[in-house]
């Protein structure tokens, strides 16, 4: 089991700020992370497109697309920072 | 090294005199302050919140503070981000940095907030006479924080 959060404009598109998942076993990092939630369709398939600059970070520390992901890990998906 | 993210205003007095303590090494404090403006891409702003990602937003600022003391000869470093609801002319962001001379507090001041706008995990949405809406991020926000690299 894995928890994803997400946040600003990816909350509210998918309308709620946490989930706890349980991934397929093909899913073993955050590229594969992002293909899967991607065809749930709807919203997530619109916000997690490939052409649409969303940031992941996997435990708290920004990840690329072959950072592993584990069972246990907390994952969060958002927007570029817009802070300062 | 202090990192504060908080709902309340901030007094740059108070805490320029915290940063002090009544240190005589220090021979330099350099600050800055963020400001919400009442327009932005030709909108009228009347309201701005300001979100975070609690755990993540505090470890991204701290790390940035230590990362200024490894390059730079300063003394001590303060970061306070504040969140929630703002107005226009409401104060943001407070980045603080005291050292012996000024070359180093202006210079790691310079660099914690341009790494703030790209690294540390904010959102900002405006609320416009059109609607509300989410702040995109700037392309010039990553070319500051690029040059430190």
């Amino acid at each position: 089991m894995i928890t994803l959060l997400y946040f600003a404009r990816l909350r509210e598109s998918f309308g709620m700020s946490s989930e706890q998942a349980h991934p397929p076993a093909h899913v073993v990092d955050v590229q594969s992370l992002t293909e899967w939630l991607r065809q749930r369709g709807g919203a997530w398939q619109e916000e997690l497109a490939q052409n649409k600059p969303v940031r992941v970070a996997v435990n708290q520390d920004m990840a690329g697309p072959d950072r592993a992901v584990c069972d246990g890990d907390e994952i969060a998906f958002f927007p570029p920072v817009t802070g300062g | 090294m202090t990192v504060q993210v908080q709902n309340e205003d901030f007094d740059l007095g108070a805490e320029i005199l915290k940063l002090r303590h009544g240190n005589s090494k220090i021979g330099a404090i350099a600050s800055f302050i963020g400001l919400v403006r009442d327009l932005n891409d030709n909108a009228r702003v009347s309201e701005m919140t300001l979100e975070h990602y609690p755990g993540m937003t505090e470890k991204a600022l701290a790390e940035i503070l230590e990362e200024a003391k490894q390059r730079w000869s300063i003394i001590d470093a303060l970061v306070i981000h504040r969140v929630g609801s703002l107005k226009p002319a409401d104060q943001i962001v407070l980045v603080a940095v005291s050292s012996a001379h000024r070359g180093a507090a202006f210079a790691a001041c310079e660099f914690i907030m341009d790494c703030l706008k790209t690294r540390a995990p904010f959102w900002k949405k405006e609320q416009t006479e059109a609607g509300a809406r989410w702040v995109d991020a700037h392309e010039s926000d990553e070319t500051a924080a690029q040059r430190w690299v």
